[in-house]
């Protein structure tokens, strides 16, 4: 069916390219020429777009970014002082958010690629009821958190359930890039281990888990980008307040949530939001550079290893 | 007990330790999405089974204090809003493929493919605020006060433009190098190798990823929520506000309380049907690609 298929379009490009008259030929190149502007069009659309986006970003935000700006508590609703404590807020979300995601990640994966009989059915359901949380959209996690953390267990809003809220979000992401290490890492080292008669355990502490390793903290980096950039979620499960946070059952602002409410509930808040969202993105593109250099330079490696 | 034998009981509980903190994990991990639904179900519940889930789309009117639960507009503006943005996203995401693969400099890929990655990873407040800022003044001055359709549709296409063009680009790399072999035996040119050759190979995979870019569009909340205006009508035309489900569970969920919350879990619900008829249509796709 796909070789019909594949000679049908071959058939239709001899149309294109071996065309009868010298004016139809005239005609396929102009076609050609067109494809390409418009290829180069789109291209320079998409790059036009990020450009614009972080230049408007950059521009808006450079002036008020100040050390002030990092070490000083929020005053007049944000308009001035600094935030300090959001960014404590949103490290402390991100803190709990991983505290959780990361070792049932890992668990939840290596089950998935040790233990599950491969192909097996518990598995794959596995596999596809993570598939099914990672589409469902952020504000029905937020509606859950708030049922299940706010609720039933009596969190309140709070930084806790809002990292909880945050660690299910992050769930599906951590398993799949956990399972991929490993996936990579086994093998020959899984039959290597076995020779030498170590357990599972043995094998997954001294041998998996070290083999596994960089592409284990390039998802971590990745996920702590996830977490840091979410908003919708924490709306009702982590709260507004922009106080220090005492503890971890208190609410705090997350960096996001910030920069929502300045750019639309403060009158006069634009600017404040602007270098809120610069330090974000700066945050973000850290990141997104830090894990690039590390899948470069250790997976790199142990691709070349192997 | 000697040294050894204990050092080996301790072994096999540490084995044992290992083996339930990894099936536990990964129970509660494929439980999860039951609990999601099951806790916004149960949420919904009382609602439904006093007025029945029909309401929703047959009551005129939201005022949910006053028992009229009417959603039937924000579901057109969820589709309005997301149906649009895929449909302008689409081919820019695709030709941003097409450009990756057939027309870049080999020196220009990777910095491109790096620079199309961050526009993927750009938070959804920040594209909000970038619209709110930008795009809903220009619009303004066709008729203020700006925030509408059309600014939802604009920014939502600039976020799911990466999504597409990403799986784009991802399907076009997967197919036979005997494609081009084959092509350039022919004597195809590009445009002729993508039109007749390249295109219809990845025809399943380029429809999984508009379908995925859907499935952001329909569940992105910050972004529309910042743009749209928030009224809640179908809109007459481009320049009307427009609310979508998503803003309108992070709008009201701060105050709501009893039947009218419970509407809004029944809200959530609704958008997960979408989100889950989307997903499954992916599946589809997918299945098929693999015959293929």
């Amino acid at each position: 069916m796909l070789e019909q298929r594949e000679l049908a379009g071959v058939g239709e490009a001899r149309r294109l390219v071996l065309p009868a008259r010298a004016g139809a030929r005239g005609r396929a190149r102009a076609r050609e020429g067109a494809a390409g502007l418009g290829a180069w069009a789109a291209a320079l659309a998409v790059a036009g777009l990020l450009g614009w986006l972080v230049g408007e970003i950059a521009a808006g935000g450079a002036p008020a970014l100040s050390w002030s700006l990092l070490a000083e508590a929020p005053a007049d609703a944000g308009r001035a002082g600094g935030i300090l404590p959001i960014l404590v807020s949103t490290l402390l979300l991100v803190g709990v958010c991983l505290s959780v995601a990361l070792p049932l990640g890992l668990g939840a994966a290596v089950w998935l690629a040790e233990l599950a009989a491969a192909g097996g059915r518990r598995g794959r359901w596995v596999r596809a009821s993570l598939d099914a949380l990672a589409g469902v959209p952020s504000i029905v996690m937020g509606l859950f958190g708030s049922a299940l953390f706010c609720r039933t267990l009596g969190l309140g809003y709070s930084i806790l359930a809002g990292g909880l809220t945050l660690a299910c979000m992050a769930l599906p992401i951590a398993v799949r890039a956990a399972e991929q290490g490993l996936r990579e890492a086994a093998g020959e080292l899984r039959r290597a281990a076995a020779a030498l008669g170590l357990g599972r355990a043995a094998t997954l502490l001294h041998v998996l888990l070290p083999a596994a390793a960089p592409a284990l903290l390039v998802g971590v980096v990745l996920g702590i980008g996830r977490a840091a950039a979410e908003t919708a979620a924490l709306l009702f499960t982590s709260g507004y307040v922009d106080r220090m946070p005492g503890s971890l059952l208190d609410s705090g602002r997350s960096l996001s949530i910030h920069i929502y409410d300045l750019a639309m509930h403060v009158p006069g808040g634009n600017h404040r939001a602007y270098a809120s969202a610069l330090v974000l993105l700066a945050v973000l593109l850290c990141l997104n550079a830090l894990a690039g250099w590390m899948a470069d330079r250790w997976l790199a490696r142990a691709h070349a290893r192997c | 007990m000697t040294w050894y034998e204990r050092r080996a009981s301790c072994r096999w509980s540490a084995e044992a330790a290992l083996r339930w903190w990894m099936r536990g994990s990964a129970a509660l991990a494929g439980g999860l999405v039951v609990l999601v639904l099951a806790f916004v179900l149960a949420e919904a519940l009382p609602l439904l089974l006093r007025v029945g889930g029909g309401r929703l789309f047959t009551d005129a009117s939201w005022q949910p204090t006053a028992g009229r639960f009417g959603i039937g507009p924000l579901v057109w503006g969820t589709l309005l809003v997301a149906g649009g943005a895929v449909a302008l996203a689409a081919p820019l995401g695709i030709a941003s493929a097409v450009f990756v693969h057939f027309y870049a400099p080999q020196a220009l890929v990777r910095p491109y493919r790096r620079a199309v990655e961050l526009l993927a990873g750009i938070p959804s407040v920040v594209y909000g605020l970038w619209a709110l800022v930008v795009l809903v003044p220009l619009l303004a001055r066709l008729r203020p006060p700006g925030t509408c359709l059309l600014a939802g549709m604009l920014v939502l296409a600039v976020m799911v433009l990466p999504t597409v063009a990403l799986f784009a680009d991802a399907s076009l790399a997967r197919l036979p190098p005997e494609l081009w072999r084959g092509a350039a035996a022919l004597g195809l040119g590009r445009w002729a190798t993508v039109r007749a050759v390249a295109l219809p190979a990845a025809r399943a995979g380029l429809a999984a990823g508009v379908l995925l870019a859907a499935v952001r569009a329909v569940g992105e909340t910050m972004a529309v929520l910042m743009v749209c205006g928030n009224v809640i009508a179908v809109p007459a035309d481009g320049l009307a506000p427009v609310r979508a489900l998503t803003a309108h569970i992070a709008l009201e969920m701060g105050y709501a309380a009893g039947e009218h919350r419970a509407a809004l879990f029944a809200t959530g619900l609704v958008l997960l049907a979408m989100v889950g008829a989307l997903v499954g249509a992916v599946h589809l796709f997918g299945r098929r690609g693999h015959h293929a």
